[in-house]
């Protein structure tokens, strides 16, 4: 804001400053906590002082944790369902928002509110009839069936928001393609995508973590301990090593810390794709 | 004037096609067979057949204490999560806008624990607030700033155990309403400010009369984002008290998992389904209608 700098608004800037550092202590500390007691030997119970710089750092946490062959499993399935879905997700929201943004056709608009009248609907909402037909098409114990369900659920929203992208989009270069002959799927691939890289990222960004994140449905479908995904396998950690708190974490931040990466070499898309929905709708 | 592009009938069904048979198989269909389920004693073991009971189920459910106490629980998750979630988020909102140095720092800071799982953070605030003397919270509260004289069982009754969950979703949340808030606070024209000091307004009037108008449709948007999380709470409780002791920390979700996946009960389960969605639509519906005056200046 752009008032007189007087020797108050240097009191005022400096009374903020401290509340918005008490506030980032706040936001941060938990997770700070829980990064140190992972490198902390035996934490079997808090220690008292709390301290967050181990006295004795080790990693003996992260190897116990790396030696359990079916964790490993874990962390690549989610990897793979969580590539996979972001993929799909990108690849087919554009293509629907595309056919929304530019196309006039018969039925557009029931299909359009149809699906976007899914967002309201809680996801869990769905799990028991998803059971059911997950289980009459064979996918209950399959990673290919957890990325089918995670794609049609994290369709509405990043649909939503890519339309509101190729909206703003010109429309003299289609124009032109369409002159020299290219069909619209060669105009799509070959214009419209590069075009919309910033709006794509986004998308890909937010459903691989949705994926990377999601637990109820994996525990639900999934009993071959071989095919679990990260969520379950650190929950199933925390039922077999109650209060091995060193361990439990340990095993949380090899979740968390590739979120953390991602969402700060993406920031600005995450802006971009949370206010997009908020400011636009 | 924007013409539509020159199309052969059956191109944009062709770029429509296959991520609408995704979501009609795991979506549409779903939605419409649950509700063909909730009127059924449905069973999935072989050789059994599912029964017709019409409304039994809802009538059921409606008749089922336990619902109801689910159901106030998740209602009152709500009310305190999503009123902290807003004026936290507001405030920060309000506050790293006029900040003249590290906002987009502030941002990232605030924005992290929106993007940790929550199966992590439900472990994580467990540890947070365990009984011993030396637990994060109890240190802090009896230790530091001595509001308490003694550490604090939190997990030992339902009262206590629920303020893990309901600081959990305040503390995962308010980062996603910050950066909305900040985005539209950052979209309001100085001069609308300007014009009003120059008027003689006082920093909570031009709150008041300028932010507040102008902030209305983000505010409407984010409440009601909000209350349907709120609505969706689960995992949390699921890990932190597994909805437990004698059902008395279950929210809806929960309970709905427990009847369906738990005993069998899928019909049950599918009518708590039906009756959580109409309480959500018919909430959203309400707060549009009461928000949707138009701005006045």
């Amino acid at each position: 804001m752009i008032f007189a700098n007087t020797r108050s608004q240097r009191g005022f800037q400096i009374t903020i400053l401290a509340v918005l550092c008490l506030g980032a202590v706040v936001a941060m500390a938990p997770m700070v906590y829980m990064a140190s007691t992972a490198f902390k030997p035996n934490a079997y119970s808090p220690e008292f002082p709390p301290t967050f710089i181990p006295d004795n750092p080790t990693l003996k946490n992260f190897e116990t944790a790396f030696s359990s062959r079916n964790f490993v499993r874990a962390f690549f399935n989610s990897l793979g369902v969580a590539v996979a879905t972001s993929a799909l997700v990108t690849t087919l929201t554009a293509m629907m928002a595309y056919a929304f943004a530019r196309f006039e056709f018969r039925g557009k608009n029931p299909i359009y509110y149809s699906v976007l009248a899914m967002m309201m609907v809680p996801t869990m909402m769905l799990i028991i009839p998803q059971f059911m037909v997950a289980r009459r098409l064979g996918m209950l114990d399959s990673l290919p069936g957890l990325v089918l369900v995670y794609t049609a659920g994290a369709m509405a929203f990043n649909m939503f928001l890519l339309r509101g992208f190729f909206e703003t989009l010109p429309r003299e270069l289609e124009e032109s393609a369409l002159i020299d002959g290219a069909n619209h799927f060669v105009i799509f691939a070959r214009i419209m995508v590069p075009l919309a890289r910033p709006a794509l990222s986004t998308v890909a960004v937010f459903s691989f973590l949705g994926a990377w994140d999601e637990y109820i449905w994996a525990l639900t479908v999934l009993t071959d301990l071989e095919k679990r995904t990260l969520p379950v396998a650190i929950a199933n950690f925390r039922g077999q090593h109650a209060s091995d708190w060193g361990l439990v974490f340990a095993a949380s931040l090899t979740a968390v810390v590739p979120t953390i990466l991602l969402f700060i070499f993406f920031q600005r898309y995450f802006v971009k794709g949370i206010t997009a929905g908020a400011l636009k709708g | 004037m924007r013409a539509k592009l020159h199309h052969q009938w059956y191109v944009p069904y062709m770029f429509l096609l296959p991520g609408l048979a995704l979501y009609v198989l795991w979506m549409l269909y779903p939605l419409g067979y649950e509700f063909y389920i909730s009127f059924f004693d449905w069973k999935i073991m072989p050789g059994q057949t599912s029964e017709f009971v019409g409304l039994e189920n809802y009538r059921r459910v409606l008749d089922d204490r336990n619902f109801w106490l689910a159901l106030e629980n998740t209602a009152r998750y709500t009310v305190i999560t999503v009123a902290g979630q807003m004026v936290l988020g507001l405030g920060l909102a309000v506050l790293i806008d006029r900040v003249f140095t590290g906002q987009r720092l502030f941002r990232a800071i605030y924005y992290v624990p929106v993007v940790t799982s929550w199966v992590v953070v439900s472990f994580l605030f467990q540890f947070l607030f365990v009984s011993h003397p030396g637990g994060l919270v109890n240190y802090v509260l009896v230790e530091m700033l001595h509001v308490l004289s003694e550490p604090v069982a939190w997990m030992s009754q339902p009262g206590t155990a629920w303020v893990i969950i309901y600081s959990l979703g305040i503390w995962k949340g308010v980062g996603w309403a910050m950066v909305i808030f900040l985005a539209a606070l950052q979209g309001i024209p100085v001069e609308l400010y300007e014009a009003a000091a120059i008027d003689g307004a006082g920093e909570w009037r031009r709150f008041r009369f300028v932010t507040v108008p102008l902030i209305r449709q983000t505010t409407l948007f984010v409440m009601i984002a909000l209350i349907i999380g709120g609505f969706q709470a689960f995992i949390s409780v699921l890990l932190i008290t597994g909805g437990g002791p004698l059902h008395r920390t279950e929210v809806v979700l929960s309970y709905m998992y427990d009847r369906a996946f738990g005993r069998l009960w899928f019909g049950y389960g599918a009518a708590i389904s039906y009756i959580l969605a109409a309480i959500i639509v018919m909430v959203s519906a309400l707060q549009m209608k009461l928000f949707s005056r138009p701005v006045e200046y």
